[in-house]
């Protein structure tokens, strides 16, 4: 099942809404990478959570006009609605109260829910909305999912990517840094906009896959899963997107594979499962990485101190030096220095002495702030400066 | 206003008000620290820990429930500490990291396992069940004084009230520091003051009540409840004793008033079906937060225009 599911043969329906879920993923990686350079990323929360009473008053309003309430277009109108006023709540506390954002954004998504939850439970007690299925929108259901459902669901996909492609740059540039983008004559409010706009409408179109307690998920892991891999926002953006889209497209395989798998859930966990890999895993700012370099950097610290120890005659007790030094070949078995070891003790001590010359002179004053104890003058210095330096230190003898 | 009221009205009514309390007063705290959202992230890992411990224990008692969403709380609350560090990420990312996915895995162990028995789904905990804690022994305010009918008193209310009073204490007994750490953190720590165990100590107070309401309340209200009440409690004062003393106020009254009018409101305009209370106490809240904001006498920052 699962391989059938991976490589879209499970029917239309399947197909396509992993295919939208695909798209889905692209797109909010890439939005998410804007939001959370912008430090705006739990704002989506708010959002998502603020559709709810749009989708219960759409659904009473299609119905009292003789419609079938689930009609999902019309249920994603209302949804963008109520999203949009939830989103002019959040900026409104932010900029024209004393509230933070954060409070701002608490505030809005508590209060909006709970009166989705209350207009859920009218809608429960009106006779067309007993098998409403508005849960559904809660945590995304993709089972049973129509056709045209699924069209709405592609096809939304691909017109929020096409409108990041064209909108990234101005993004980027306000996300990274405001002022700047303001001097060079970028529009930031209507770029914010933009910016807000788009994650609403990530937000609306994901509501039936992955729901709208989890949709927030999917701006925001990949963005911060992405960031660990590069410094630069393009490639961010590139990679937070891919890794959207794949989570999108394997968790919705993998959910279209077995019952009892719901979609969103699993897009998120697949998400977080590529997170975790990066967090630990990932070139220079993962934990591995770190860790390593932490290591290298404690040995050379090691080793230079035991080469000194050596040059000046002095007993090394320290176990890791002693070890680190063995293993080098710098010292024998017994702790007594091999040749290598003595030409490297000596080159050591000229080094420290060279260094100490150098920063008692002010007018290498630029080169000393570059003393850390494990530089060699060597890469500091010219030879011409080298042998300059030098002649002050003839007269104590090496 | 007799003997139903008693039986069906006054322990949810009274669960509602403690739990609102509960929330909203470590929520001040947390508001004035910007750590707001801390709440939602421990309201939404309640799920998984109450699975879990449903999976490992085989029921739905409260006290194994209670001590996995506490563990759940606990856990979430150092992993965002641990990605924060480790991985350099700003806090509401790393917040929203951790909370979505752990949401995710309760919702997933939730339809994997076989919960169909009992009473268990995710709609119970983000709406809680407010409207049936009711208290089938009593026969009439006459009750309250009679001990075989106490005894039938829902197990949330009692569970409520000790960690209100756990609650209430904590904050009187810590307030000069709390109140010290909070404001002025560079300050408290030349004073000797361990600010880093005082955070800490707050969010565990927040997640104790979180835990303990979510049971009755669902996780709705505790969002709204550490949030908005203490939100709306901030344009109204600039001295942290009113803006307490405010926030409990706004908590009981939306307490009060949304219970009533999820319970009797509908009626009013002609439904039959009550609607959800716990939606209806959030609502309440906000527009409660909402008339704070536009006319409270404190609700612009110094030096900003007002607006």
């Amino acid at each position: 099942m699962l391989i059938e599911a991976l490589t879209l043969q499970l029917g239309y329906n399947a197909t396509l809404v992993t295919i939208g879920a695909t798209l889905l993923g692209l797109t909010a990686g890439a939005v998410g990478t804007f939001l959370y350079v912008g430090k705006r990323a739990l704002v989506s929360d708010a959002i998502s959570h603020a559709t709810l009473p749009g989708i219960g008053l759409a659904f009473i309003a299609m119905v009292m006009l003789g419609g079938d309430g689930r009609a999902l277009p019309g249920l994603l109108i209302g949804s963008a609605l109520s999203a949009w006023v939830g989103l002019l709540c959040v900026s409104w506390l932010t900029y024209r109260t004393r509230l933070t954002e954060d409070a701002a954004i608490g505030a809005v998504l508590s209060v909006f829910f709970g009166a989705g939850i209350v207009l859920l439970t009218v809608i429960q007690s009106m006779r067309a909305g007993r098998q409403a299925g508005l849960e559904d929108f809660l945590l995304g259901s993709t089972a049973g999912m129509l056709w045209n459902d699924a069209v709405i669901l592609a096809v939304g996909g691909a017109i929020v990517l096409g409108l990041v492609l064209l909108l990234h740059r101005p993004m980027a540039l306000v996300a990274f840094d405001p002022d700047y983008a303001t001097a060079t004559g970028t529009d930031v409010r209507r770029t914010e906009l933009a910016m807000m706009g788009l994650a609403l409408a990530i937000t609306v179109v994901g509501l039936k896959v992955v729901g709208l307690i989890l949709i927030v998920a999917l701006l925001i892991i990949p963005a911060v899963a992405a960031r660990f891999w590069s410094d630069r926002v393009e490639r961010v953006v590139l990679i937070a997107g891919g890794i959207g889209g794949v989570s999108g497209y394997a968790g919705a395989a993998v959910s279209a594979s077995a019952p009892d798998l719901p979609t969103g859930p699993i897009i998120v966990l697949m998400a977080f499962g590529i997170f975790a890999l990066s967090l630990l895993f990932a070139p220079d700012r993962g934990v591995l990485a770190v860790f390593l370099r932490h290591r290298r950097f404690q040995a050379r610290v090691h080793v230079r101190q035991g080469l000194l120890a050596l040059a000046q005659g002095q007993p090394i007790y320290e176990r890791l030096t002693l070890r680190l030094m063995r293993r080098a070949g710098l010292i024998r078995a017994d702790g007594v220095a091999t040749e290598t070891g003595k030409a490297q003790a000596a080159r050591a001590l000229l080094d420290e002495r060279r260094w100490e010359i150098l920063r008692a002179d002010s007018r290498h004053e630029w080169a000393a702030a570059r003393y850390d104890g494990l530089t060699p003058l060597e890469r500091v210095l010219t030879p011409d400066q080298l042998v300059e330096l030098d002649r002050s230190l003839r007269p104590e003898g090496v | 206003m007799g003997a139903e009221f008693v039986a069906l009205s006054l322990p949810p009514l009274l669960i509602g008000v403690f739990a609102a309390v509960a929330c909203a007063l470590p929520g001040n705290f947390l508001l004035l620290r910007r750590q707001a959202l801390i709440g939602d992230a421990i309201s939404h890992v309640v799920l998984p820990g109450i699975v879990l411990a449903f999976l490992i224990t085989g029921s739905v008692a409260a006290w194994p429930m209670m001590i996995g969403a506490g563990l759940a709380a606990l856990i979430t609350v150092v992993l965002i500490e641990v990605i924060r560090r480790v991985g350099r990420i700003e806090p509401g990312a790393a917040m929203g990291v951790v909370f979505t996915a752990m949401f995710a895995g309760g919702v997933l162990l939730l339809e994997q396992s076989d919960t169909s028995g009992v009473h268990l789904d995710v709609e119970h905990a983000l709406f809680g069940n407010l409207e049936s804690l009711i208290w089938l022994d009593a026969e009439g305010w006459a009750s309250l004084l009679d001990p075989v009918a106490l005894a039938g008193l829902p197990h949330e209310l009692p569970r409520m009230a000790i960690a209100l009073a756990l609650i209430a204490a904590l904050t009187w007994v810590f307030w000069r520091p709390l109140k010290l750490s909070t404001f002025d953190e560079g300050f408290a720590q030349t004073l000797g003051l361990p600010t880093g165990v005082i955070g800490l100590g707050l969010v565990i107070v927040s997640a104790i009540a979180a835990v303990a309401a979510f049971d009755a309340v669902g996780s709705i209200i505790v969002i709204a409840m550490f949030i908005c009440p203490p939100a709306a409690a901030r344009m109204m004062t600039n001295r942290l004793e009113m803006q307490v003393a405010w926030s409990v106020a706004f908590a009981v009254l939306s307490a009060v008033l949304g219970y009533v009018l999820a319970g009797y409101g509908p009626r009013w305009i002609g439904f039959d079906n009550a609607v959800s209370a716990a939606g209806m106490i959030a609502t309440v809240s906000g527009v409660i937060l909402a008339v704070a904001a536009v006319f409270g006498p404190c609700r612009v920052r110094e030096g900003a225009a007002a607006g």
